[in-house]
């Protein structure tokens, strides 16, 4: 990218929350408008840093750092020009902009200046690790991403052989980021010690669970971290074929993807002679096609194969018969982005974040009713309440918050009651709750849990793949235990019915999806018995 | 030059040939350019792909995306998941029916179908919707109005 000495370098966001605030448009009015007033400009199109509810966020560079206009309008454009903007980025930067609380106010007349956005409480709280570089970076430029420590890693993966970058990831602590929380070194010396002639690895990047977006953010704004990762993990275990398995609901991020993978290629970063190490490994991009269960590893290497998405018995595990009866590699997209920055500061660097057994850093994604909702990449332990109040500046309704859902729609409401509990796998699995993939769905005190309950049931009945009789069918039958409740049945008989239930589909179902259903539903059955017209205590399995 | 389904289909049935693997790259093609994937196809399909007509029948009805029938000719998708939920989604989906006529997953109404939709990764910006597949967050009722009225508008070509 070539800059004149004049021209004013400004960031506008091309991940897919801007682009739904009208960053496309953002981004063709500030062009316009510049060329209308003879103003040298040059726009890159960077990632979003996750603060979403500044969106679009707007960044000038400046000697002293990039600063910010947040929820830029078209239609504001040329105002904010009249005012002597980008030139008055400068000023800006130096003025006293207050850091405590930048509020994306999305109704103001005019953009907020947010000053230094490396300055934002935010953003200088949290412990980014994996998306240091997200919305730093041009998501597509090369140069850009080795400029800012990208390579680092899996060129320290080609100094090792397979035993010893196996053994790099067990010595990280990393554990699967997708919901399972199982050990990857573990899962990768297995798939490296496999003998076979072919061998897969799977990103699954099907991120079906309400409330989390991390894989969208980091496939949209940093994708060659992923394809890095995914580099790195076809080495450790001898595998020559990747595939990224995409959810359809994600079309900014295949379309992402599949260009970073073009310039990864180019580069010679994948393909027949990975960095010139006579190595090869091939990667691709396949469409899910909206189904919640092909999230679930089997029923996504099943759909991969061309098949519908029917959970398949283990064993044998994918990791010795997967995608092709083949040893297949499967991460989420987090666990496989993680590694880049293990192998490039060492596995010891990365255990020194977290605590117990939950090591190293954990995206959250701050969503639902909260102000300033986004995405916080902070060491295991952090308290929700930190979450909400600190980070999330309280709901966005303004009204008291009462309930909130950790880990997807198969995950726990937990009451405020446990607010405090640090979020740790230990420690989660406690309170009978889960920290899956870290989303983090607040709901005000408006919020029906009987509804909620309702819905979960209605969810799985919608989603189930259907080979097991207590998930197919104890889900709607739930939808029907629950209504009748809604509708002022409460007697005892009901409530029981309705445990007895979960237990079902707890002891009886082959995946999670019929055996964590019941999370959901209990915990509000149990926290807020008052939404379904019970009495104290009367949601209690013992009580019923 | 815009092909005709059948050349369509005909490429694309020779392009994925006797690769059972390769049916949802093929469903998706197919509906990428045609719309929905017409039942009538599936017959050829299955021959091409060395599969039953009844599994290539059970893929098309297992997975949401795929359609049977053309769209309407504008989709309104809304996000029914939690977080969205916790924002007056569903208040949401109640003014858009009201709005458009449409029931929600059911029969469109003036060309306008209306769809649910489980998390489309925006849920710190909810409610999120889809308009002809583009992406809108925030979305309030006022909003989604104008939302409406402009791809409307678009798809009948007055682009102002
Ligand atoms: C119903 C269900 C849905 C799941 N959805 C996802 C998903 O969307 N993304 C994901 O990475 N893992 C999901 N998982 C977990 C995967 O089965 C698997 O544990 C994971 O991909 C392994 O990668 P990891 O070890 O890196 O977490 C799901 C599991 C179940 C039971
Ligand atoms: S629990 Fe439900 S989704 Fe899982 S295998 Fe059984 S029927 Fe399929
Ligand atoms: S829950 Fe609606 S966008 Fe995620």
């Amino acid at each position: 990218m070539t800059e004149t000495a004049k021209s004013f370098r400004i960031y506008i966001p091309r991940d897919s929350a801007a682009l739904a605030l009208g960053a496309d448009r953002v981004a063709a009015a500030v062009a316009a408008e510049a060329t209308r007033r003879g103003v040298a400009i040059d726009i890159v199109r960077n990632g979003s840093r996750g603060l979403f509810w500044l969106e679009p966020l707007v960044e000038v560079a400046t000697p002293a750092g990039r600063v910010g206009y947040s929820n830029v309008r078209p239609s504001q454009v040329a105002a904010l020009f009249d005012g002597g903007w980008p030139a008055c980025a400068a000023k800006d930067a130096e003025r006293d902009v207050s850091h405590e609380n930048p509020d994306g106010s999305w109704d103001a007349a005019m953009p907020a200046c947010v000053g230094r956005v490396e300055a934002i409480p935010y953003l200088v709280r949290q412990q980014r690790l994996t998306f240091a570089r997200v919305g730093v970076t041009d998501p597509l430029d090369p140069a850009d991403y080795e400029a800012h420590g990208g390579l680092a890693g899996l060129r320290a993966c080609l100094a090792l052989d397979a035993e010893a970058a196996c053994q790099t990831v067990l010595d990280s602590g990393l554990r699967g980021r997708g919901g399972a929380a199982f050990p990857a070194g573990i899962k990768w010396r297995t798939v490296s010690r496999a003998q076979s002639v072919q061998k897969y690895v799977v990103c699954n990047a099907d991120e079906g669970d309400s409330g989390t977006f991390a894989d969208r953010l980091i496939m949209e704004s940093d994708p060659f971290v992923l394809i890095e990762g995914m580099m790195i993990a076809a080495l450790s275990v001898g595998a020559s074929e990747g595939i990224v398995y995409v959810r359809s609901e994600y079309p900014h991020a295949i379309a992402a993807l599949e260009a970073a993978m073009a310039v990864a290629r180019r580069e010679g970063w994948l393909g027949p002679d990975v960095l010139g190490s006579g190595r090869a490994c091939e990667l691709r991009v396949a469409k899910a096609a909206g189904a919640y269960i092909c999230g679930e590893e089997t029923a996504l290497l099943e759909s991969l194969e061309g098949k519908r998405g029917v959970v398949r018995a283990k064993p044998p595990i994918p990791a010795l018969s997967g995608l092709f009866g083949q040893p297949t590699l499967i991460n989420n997209v987090i666990t496989l982005a993680s590694v880049p920055f293990i192998f490039a500061h060492g596995a010891q660097t990365y255990r020194e974040y977290g605590m117990g057994r939950s090591q190293g850093t954990l995206p959250v994604q701050l969503a639902g009713n909260i102000r300033r909702g986004g995405l916080v990449e902070l060491a295991f332990g952090v308290t929700l309440r930190t979450l909400l109040d600190d980070f999330g500046g309280g709901t966005a309704s303004g009204r008291p918050a009462k309930a909130i859902q950790v880990g997807g729609p198969l995950g726990a409401y937990l009451p405020e009651a446990q607010w405090d509990v640090p979020m740790d796998y230990e420690a989660y699995a406690a309170l009978g709750a889960v920290v899956g993939h870290g989303g983090v769905v607040v709901h005000d005190d408006t919020a029906d849990m009987a509804g909620l309950a309702s819905y979960a049931m209605e969810f799985c009945a919608l989603e189930s793949c259907g080979k097991c009789t207590p998930c197919r069918i104890g889900s709607t039958r739930g939808v029907e235990v629950i209504e009748r409740i809604r509708r002022g049945d409460t007697s005892a008989r009901q409530v029981k019915l309705l445990h007895d239930l979960c237990d079902t589909m707890v002891s009886g179902s082959l995946c999670a999806m019929g055996g964590m259903t019941p999370f959901p539903v209990r915990s509000a059955l149990e926290h807020f018995p008052a939404d379904f017209g019970l009495p104290d205590g009367a949601g209690c399995a013992e009580a019923a | 030059m815009v092909p005709t389904p059948h050349a369509t289909l005909a490429s694309l049935l020779a392009r994925h040939a006797g690769r059972a693997h390769e049916l949802l790259p093929l469903l998706h093609a197919l509906q990428d350019t045609e719309g929905y994937v017409d039942p009538a196809h599936v017959p050829a399909i299955a021959a091409a792909l060395n599969l039953s007509r009844a599994e290539v029948h059970g893929v098309i009805t297992f997975y949401h995306h795929f359609r049977s029938a053309p769209p309407p000719s504008t989709v309104v998708q809304v996000c029914r998941a939690e977080a969205c939920r916790s924002r007056d989604g569903e208040a949401l989906v109640a003014h858009v029916q009201a709005r458009t006529g449409a029931h929600i997953d059911g029969d469109a109404c003036h060309g306008v179908g209306v769809e649910s939709v489980y998390c489309l990764g925006q849920c710190a910006l909810s409610p999120a919707v889809t308009i002809n597949g583009e992406l809108h967050a925030r979305v309030s009722p006022a909003r989604f109005d104008v939302l409406l009225a402009d791809a409307v508008a678009s798809k009948e070509g007055r682009h102002d």
